[in-house]
């Protein structure tokens, strides 16, 4: 009942609001009944955390992406009932895609299976811990205003303009630098404070 | 200084850039090409002028019924035919 009042409320402020609102586990749960638009959610969700997996921490080739991209979400989708724990559901794809970048590169690799290994371990891993903080920042994106959302999103995300965001969202172009300042602010707290929320709870655990 | 100062926050932001539209629409649209894959088995299991016509260009096929011919899928479509 709690759960269904709670889709209510974020139904009122948007699509955006409820795919936000939806914790993993019940996206994951949601996905495995068969509900379809929980499935476009769930690829919606971690589609750029896929993509930066496998563009930035491992430098696949688009083509490469792309087949890499495809292969993990047809996984997902085969395997969501062998799934352990449902909120479990991010590192679980994050390794799948992993280990589908690891196994593309050693496939048109001439060195060694363990030279590439260690090479391409190596050289992600920095990349791709950076990469766990950056979801968990855009996590925190949600919780702002639509509108500080698709600014910050689209000024550092999708490397638009000023102009470009100005005449999408209908605010002229002088005031989006301000904005952006203001909006990060926001953003800086909410960040914040979720991790000094979450300090203090593992703190009550141990 | 915060932990989080803003430079870093933009850093952050900009690692996850979207994903090519073209790409997270062919994932969305899984549930439903698994279902078109499950007709065009049934119709090359019926129709054996099909099944020749379908294995000759797995692609085409896919493209016809209006399933975007991703590698994943095409790979089914393939160890289903033979099978």
């Amino acid at each position: 009942m709690e759960a269904a009042r709670d889709d209510g409320a974020a139904a009122a402020r948007g699509p955006a609001a409820l795919s936000a609102e939806l914790t993993d586990a019940r996206l994951v749960a949601q996905c495995r009944s068969g509900d379809e638009q929980a499935w476009h959610t769930l690829v919606e969700r971690f589609s750029r955390y896929v993509y930066a997996i496998s563009v930035q921490a491992f430098r696949l080739p688009a083509h490469d992406a792309e087949d890499v991209f495809q292969e993990v979400f047809a996984r997902v989708y085969e395997r969501l009932e062998t799934l352990r724990d449902d909120e479990a559901v991010r590192p679980w794809i994050g390794q799948l895609t992993r280990r589908l970048c690891i196994d593309r590169l050693r496939a048109g690799s001439r060195e060694t299976v363990e030279d590439t290994d260690e090479l391409t371990e190596i050289a992600a891993d920095d990349v791709l811990s950076q990469l766990e903080e950056a979801f968990d920042v855009h996590d925190a994106l949600a919780e702002l205003s639509e509108n500080c959302r698709e600014i910050l999103d689209r000024f550092f995300a999708q490397d638009e303009s000023y102009r470009t965001i100005g005449d999408a969202l209908e605010l002229p172009a002088g005031t989006i630098a301000s904005r952006i300042s203001r909006c990060l602010e926001k953003l800086r707290d909410v960040f914040e404070g979720r991790n000094q929320a979450s300090g203090a709870s593992s703190e009550q655990v141990t | 200084m915060s932990a989080y100062d803003i430079e870093r926050l933009s850093r952050l932001i900009g690692m996850l850039p979207p994903a090519p539209v073209a790409w997270v629409g062919a994932a969305q649209e899984l549930p439903q090409a698994r279902r078109e894959l499950d007709g065009i088995v049934a119709r090359a299991e019926a129709d054996a002028e099909f099944r020749r016509a379908l294995i000759a260009d797995l692609e085409g096929a896919l493209r016809a019924e209006g399933v975007e011919p991703t590698w994943p899928l095409l790979d089914e479509l393939r160890r289903r035919v033979r099978d």
